[in-house]
């Protein structure tokens, strides 16, 4: 057997553990004890309006996953497979759509929401679909773009249909891509938060919304806390099964180094470009409503949120108190720290994930964890047990990255795990075989495979970095904010000017998404993976 | 990681645990470390000592003059840099000595869960911004070491004696007061030769039908502060009546303030309803922060609706620096600091001797007689009231 010694896998999967105990599970477990008692347990179960917001939970979790993996195939499929124009451009704007706030995204989406969907659970899962497709492009788009041709090919010859080769041959060995991106949009939709808040019907909750409720405006975190393990319980079960699903479908597969886009031809060509341009259209159009927004103003468009962008004083004596640099930069700063950390733990932990057997596993859902749980537990939870020496760290500015990259932690890890599992174990026997020591053969055959994924793993937790709201506004903060929250800030305020500089700011902080995916996507053309010889 | 886990699955599970344990404690120490020396200035009051109990601090600091810094906890609109309301602050400290850094806890909500929950070992030593819907729950979980400023105390500052009488006992100081009112677009009304409505009935007359958006009270402040102004108009057993005419009247309610006032209100929103739930200070802050400059309001407010919305700043049970804090409470108060606040916080100061703004006199309204009710009648009724509304309004 080529396994890695065990001591490099302990080594690998330390540092990931460690982060999550000392900065997930030990928050946690100090807020259920200390406010989870009988009695607020009893009286979370007995409440009526606890089941109810459960169901309504689940069902609109479980049909937005559907909704967005079926509508997410085709531009996965056509982006990974096609040359197309402009390609870095959708996948930058879709996930710009991912990341951004969604008190912005919302307020963008509702623009161009025809009044009769205003606030109806269609709204919802609209909304849903369209923020998530980046999840499916991308996720599903990584592995896809590396499957070997080969098979497709030879079913092709044999006679079977273009819609054939996929169904039969394309779609089955992606499987395991698309279960990790159905549990990611599973877990986003289940615990979805601003969404429900902007765009529902007001008084429909998820349990999410229950937990800050509950937490913040009644007090209440006894039941908050147990609401929050009632979500917690039913994502591990999720979670679980996903990752035992993930392995039982993982084949191992010839990989491509490179991805072997090629020219649409012939009919394919409509197809490509009406799936790729209504990609587009649906991830632009909101990010198009940002931009007219910033311009207008009750009385008419005005450039002036623009040009007066950063001026000290609107009038005389009267100033903002948002710097949007100032914001820019602090959040870029943040993005920087936790993406670094996010993808070392993520490569870390994709390394051990994929060497180990069960413990392995265990990493891997608890990886995920952090996504299942409410930001409020989390973050309430920091608070009252970093709060004595030595381990006093409350309102330290370095929470905030940290929190920002145990959620970014999993995407890295999803994208790193699907192609890391594909990796033809032949590869690394015939290395073995060569006289490679185990150690030698992994870090040959595997460890170049690690690269382009872990690319696209960093761009997606930069971008959630810079986009993240819920964690940070929870976390006590000093010294300036971030952009998201001063859009938030200026949202929140009476005043013309202060809104369309909100927009200003979210249409900033778009384009700044957009470029960070674009330029990642253009450092991955270079050829990155070994070639098999 | 000098010993290699070599035995059989738990053990060398345990193993690592083990070893992680060692870790975290090093890289505690390590960071605490770090925290201490790089960033002196930062954030000193955080690794200072927290675990002082409050029984002995007020003993111990007798002696010292007050000086270092106080960590000042507030609400996520405040502030955090370059206004006039940091200017002032910063004057505190060249006369004082004493550095004052501006925490943000979240919305009120969010800050006083935070406090509730590090209560005896708080985050940092002044809060400022609870207010009067949420002021009895901060008392029951001794959020804060009673303390009323000083110059109120001994009767050289001059504050209204209604916002004295909520804190009988002298547990916060009242800083500043507002009203939560409806608002009406004056364009749209004059548009149609039609009068704003005057009052709660006018509401809920057919003459005004869909013309009402509001927010919901479970996730609002505003919304909540309308919602016991209803119940301070038509009592404990008449709301729920009212607010079943508002709904056949059509009242559209959303979630939070940004959507009521720029997604639905007619003036700020381009949206459909010209009564929107806002502030008694929407109108001053339409003139100031218009674009283009304007000089009269677009807005108004109807006064009948105005419940009074009044915030409290104190110092933090379990402060480690329990002298510089009251300092801090005491600047809060004056005249230098209290001035600032109308045109940064949109607040009318509750130093009676400040004078307003120009804006302030032109277009805000203070209703001679803004509705309020008993802080600790609020607290203890509040989630009922609140999933009585949402059966009645919203199920």
């Amino acid at each position: 057997m080529n396994r890695l010694p065990r001591w490099l896998i302990v080594a690998l999967a330390v540092g990931p553990a460690v982060g999550l105990l000392v900065f997930y599970a030990w928050p946690l477990a100090t807020l259920v004890t200390e406010a989870v008692t009988a009695t607020s347990i009893a009286d979370t179960l007995t409440r009526s309006s606890t089941w109810e917001v459960l169901w309504f939970t689940t069902w609109q979790a479980v049909a937005s996953t559907v909704a967005t993996i079926a509508i997410g195939l085709a531009p996965a499929y056509v982006l990974a497979r096609f040359e197309v124009h402009g390609r870095s451009v959708i996948v930058g704007v879709l996930t710009a759509m991912f990341v951004l706030p969604t008190v912005v995204m919302g307020a963008a989406f509702l623009a161009l929401l025809p009044d009769s969907l205003d606030r109806t659970v269609w709204a919802v899962l609209g909304a849903h679909v369209v923020f998530n497709l980046a999840v499916v492009v991308r996720i599903v788009g990584s592995l896809w773009e590396h499957l070997p041709t080969d098979m497709e090919a030879a079913a092709a010859t044999l006679g079977a249909s273009r819609w054939k080769v996929v169904t039969r041959v394309s779609l089955p060995l992606v499987r395991p891509a698309i279960v990790a991106a159905a549990t990611i949009v599973f877990l986003f939709t289940f615990t979805s938060y601003g969404v429900i808040r902007l765009l529902a019907a007001p008084g429909t909750r998820t349990i999410e919304v229950e937990v800050w409720r509950r937490a913040t405006q009644l007090g209440d975190i006894g039941g908050a806390a147990v609401l929050a393990l009632l979500q917690l319980a039913v994502l591990i079960a999720l979670v679980w099964w996903s990752t035992v699903a993930q392995r039982r479908h993982a084949q191992a597969l010839d990989l491509l180094p490179t991805a072997p886009r090629r020219r649409p031809r012939g009919a394919e060509r409509r197809f490509v470009a009406l799936v790729a341009g209504a990609t587009l259209l649906v991830a632009a159009a909101p990010l198009v409503a940002l931009v007219i927004r910033s311009f207008s103003t009750p009385t008419g468009w005005s450039a002036a949120a623009w040009t007066d962008l950063g001026r000290s004083e609107l009038r005389p004596g009267i100033r903002v108190g948002v710097d949007p640099f100032e914001a820019m930069v602090n959040s870029l700063v943040n993005a920087a720290w936790a993406t670094g950390i996010a993808v070392a733990i993520g490569a870390l932990a994709s390394l051990a994930i994929v060497a180990a057997g069960t413990a392995g596993r265990a990493l891997d859902g608890g990886l995920m964890l952090p996504l299942a749980t409410s930001a409020v537990t989390i973050g309430f939870g920091m608070l009252i047990t970093f709060d004595t020496d030595p381990v006093d760290w409350r309102a330290s500015w370095w929470l905030v990255p940290v929190g920002h990259a145990l959620i970014a932690v999993p995407f890295v890890v999803r994208t790193c795990v699907g192609v890391l599992r594909s990796v033809d174990p032949e590869l690394t026997a015939a290395a073995a075989t060569l006289g490679a020591s185990p150690r030698r053969a992994w870090r040959a055959t595997v460890v170049p495979f690690l690269w382009r994924p872990l690319a696209v793993g960093a761009a997606l937790a930069a971008a959630i970095s810079l986009g993240e709201f819920g964690a940070t506004s929870l976390l006590s903060r000093s010294g300036g904010e971030t952009m998201p929250i001063a859009i938030e800030q200026l949202l929140g305020r009476t005043g013309s000017m202060l809104q369309a500089q909100g927009f200003v700011l979210a249409t900033m902080l778009a384009v700044a998404t957009v470029i960070l995916v674009v330029i990642v996507e253009r450092l991955q053309a270079p050829r990155t993976g070994r070639s098999r010889s | 990681m000098s010993e290699k886990p070599v035995s059989g699955h738990f053990a060398h599970r345990w193993g690592t645990r083990r070893t992680a344990l060692g870790i975290v404690v090093a890289l505690g120490a390590g960071l605490a470390a770090c925290g201490s020396d790089d960033s002196a200035s930062d954030a000193p009051s955080t690794t200072a000592s927290t675990t002082n109990s409050a029984s002995d601090s007020t003993a111990s600091d007798d002696t010292t003059a007050p000086s270092g810094s106080v960590t000042l906890v507030t609400y996520d609109s405040f502030p955090q840099s370059d206004t006039s309301l940091n200017d002032a602050l910063a004057e505190f400290s060249a006369e004082t000595g004493i550095d004052v850094e501006i925490l943000v806890g979240g919305d009120t909500g969010t800050m006083l869960s935070k406090a509730s929950l590090t209560a005896g070992n708080p985050e940092g030593d002044v809060m400022w911004g609870i207010d009067n819907t949420l002021l009895s729950r901060a008392i029951d979980d001794e959020v804060f070491e009673p303390y009323v400023a000083a110059g109120i105390a001994d009767g050289s500052i001059d504050v209204a004696p209604e916002l004295l009488e909520l804190v009988p006992n002298g547990e916060a100081t009242p800083v500043d007061y507002g009203d939560v009112c409806v608002n009406y677009d004056i364009g749209w009304y004059a548009e149609r030769d039609l009068a704003p409505p005057g009052s709660f009935a006018d509401l809920a007359d057919p003459t005004y039908a869909g013309q009402l958006v509001v927010q919901n009270p479970a996730t609002s402040s505003p919304g909540l502060a309308f919602l016991l102004a209803t119940i301070h108009e038509y009592g404990i057993e008449g709301w729920q009546d009212y607010w079943s005419r508002l709904g056949d009247n059509g009242v559209e309610v959303v979630d939070s303030w940004t959507q009521a006032y720029y997604e639905r209100f007619t003036w700020a929103g381009g949206g459909p309803t010209p009564l929107v739930v806002s502030y008694g200070s929407s109108p001053p802050a339409e003139v100031i922060f218009a674009d283009p400059p304007r000089d009269d309001a677009p807005t108004g407010v109807i006064e009948d609706t105005c419940f009074r919305q009044v915030e409290f700043a104190g110092v933090l049970r379990g402060t480690d620096a329990p002298d510089a804090a009251r300092l801090l409470v005491d600047f809060l108060v004056s005249e230098r600091f209290q001035s600032e606040l109308a045109l940064n916080l949109f607040v009318y100061p509750a130093n009676r001797a400040v004078e307003l703004p120009q804006e302030f006199v032109d277009f805000a309204v203070v209703p001679d007689a803004s509705r309020t009710l008993d802080p600790a009648v609020i607290d203890a009724e509040r989630s009922t009231w609140i999933d009585e509304w949402t059966e009645l309004v919203l199920g």
